[in-house]
């Protein structure tokens, strides 16, 4: 059973659907064509937060949604929990 | 599909309520409207904090707001209280142009006494006369239905407002007029939009309108994060305005865009419009409602529970806990689609039956509750 989902190929973020702890190798699913990918989640993260599939430098821009939603704060590895404290808005 | 039953108006709109509204002009006349809606029941009054010594485009928004509200076919008929009786003679005129019954009285000279007395009776009699109103087959053509999210989270995006979109999609092929808005809310996703603008016409004046709000926004120099990400998106799970743009923008489905609406203008045909709006729940369904939308989809991830004195809002939400820590204020679960147990086809589908319940007079939650949320957009102080 899956345990979080990603919009779309390409994208750096998956949303946790359901809680995740730290060190649990969990299965995501990507919505626009059903394929599966495995990540070892580096944090809790929970349900509604997001988990990185794609390890990022400083300063890049992290994509989700097929869309650039902002940056990164820090450099960003896979399984790590993603939010305010290490991305932000490239707008405001 | 199950047949649909509105009420045909005057100047052939169609409503899915019958109120009869006592509008305030001001501040002031709250009092006096709110005394009448206690004495003439099936009245609704729409108290409101603002009115006096505006000015310019900010006087027109509170006049073109307040007369919308009034001539929304979820209305039956009205009545306007005014400290001064030309500004309420003049809302009144406004709303007489569709043809619907109304009445206004002005408090200076009268007091609040006199006042209330004359308008109860006219109440009396608009209400009674508006019991007699009876609803008629109507077809989805016939509605205006407005969208706006809140309080999102990342359930939003993926589930609960991909579902509007599906609905909405539906609901311009069959003919039907939708509106949606939040201007600010658009950041980062405004380029997609823009790229649905049938006209270059209209995108052109939708940029000009998407840069004129943010321009504003950015001219206070503020940290937004907080406020636009709201707390409420932050703790969801939301971590910049672009990725909750991204989610919003899921909710307006795939069709060109046709129209580029002021705050509370009315849309000029069917089709999907975009208005000018804030991103604030009461403030944007109250402008919408203005503009003559009669039912309102409201996704919502933490759970916002926001209602309208006039236009049914029907909440749905995918995410789990809110479904569990806050059920009386929600319409719809379309949780199932974040294990995928449901298909984004029958969520839509789901979503269309209440829709079709509520149009017919099922209250929604935010009805049964008494969520009469009224609130208005100011364009700047008063003088």
């Amino acid at each position: 059973m899956h345990k979080f989902l990603i919009h779309r190929s390409g994208d750096h973020l998956g949303v946790a659907t359901q809680d995740i702890r730290e060190g649990e190798a969990v299965v995501g699913v990507y919505m626009d064509d059903d394929s599966i990918v495995e990540v070892v989640a580096k944090g809790n993260i929970p349900l509604g937060h997001k988990m990185a599939i794609e390890s990022l430098e400083t300063g890049a821009a992290v994509i989700e949604y097929g869309q650039q939603v902002g940056i990164t704060k820090t450099a960003i590895v896979a399984g790590d929990y993603v939010h305010v404290h290490n991305i932000k808005s490239a707008r405001w | 599909m199950t047949q649909l039953y509105g009420y045909r108006r005057e100047n052939g709109t169609v409503g899915i309520r019958n109120h009869v509204l006592i509008i305030p002009v001001d501040d002031l006349s709250n009092a006096a409207c709110e005394a009448v809606a206690k004495q003439v029941v099936g009245t609704i009054a729409i108290p409101h904090a603002y009115g006096r010594l505006q000015y310019g485009e900010d006087l027109e928004l509170h006049f073109r707001t307040l007369i919308g509200t009034g001539s929304n076919p979820n209305v039956a008929a009205a009545i306007v209280i005014g400290i001064e009786e030309n500004w309420a003679k003049k809302i009144a005129d406004g709303i007489a142009e569709t043809g619907k019954p109304v009445a206004y009285f002005g408090i200076e000279g009268n007091g609040d006494f006199e006042t209330v007395r004359k308008a109860s009776w006219k109440a009396k009699e608009f209400v009674q006369a508006a019991s007699e109103l009876v609803k008629e087959p109507i077809e989805m053509k016939d509605l205006v239905v407005s969208i706006k999210c809140g309080e999102s989270d990342t359930t939003s995006g993926l589930a609960s407002c991909p579902t509007v979109g599906v609905v909405v999609d539906q609901l311009v092929d069959a003919g039907a007029t939708v509106l949606f808005g939040e201007t600010s809310e658009l950041t980062g996703g405004e380029q997609l939009i823009a790229d649905r603008m049938a006209t270059p016409e209209l995108r052109e004046k939708f940029i000009k309108t998407f840069n004129d709000y943010v321009s504003f926004i950015e001219s206070q120099d503020a940290n937004l994060l907080g406020s636009q990400p709201t707390q409420g998106n932050i703790a969801g799970g939301l971590s910049t305005i672009e990725e909750k743009a991204m989610g919003n923008i899921e909710k307006t489905g795939t069709r060109p865009v046709v129209g580029v609406l002021k705050p509370a203008e009315a849309p000029d045909g069917p089709g999907l419009h975009f208005m000018d709006t804030s991103s604030a729940a009461a403030e944007c369904i109250t402008l919408m409602a203005a503009a003559g939308a009669v039912i309102h989809f409201f996704p919502t991830g933490q759970g916002n529970i926001v209602g309208h004195p006039i236009e049914p809002v029907i909440k749905l939400t995918a995410n789990p806990k809110t479904v569990a820590g806050m059920r009386e204020h929600i319409d719809l679960n379309v949780s199932g689609l974040l294990s995928r147990e449901l298909t984004l086809a029958s969520a839509g589908e789901a979503l269309k039956d209440v829709m079709v319940r509520t149009v017919n007079g099922r209250m929604t939650a935010a009805e049964a509750l008494g969520h009469r949320e009224f609130a208005l957009t100011r364009l700047y102080p008063s003088a």
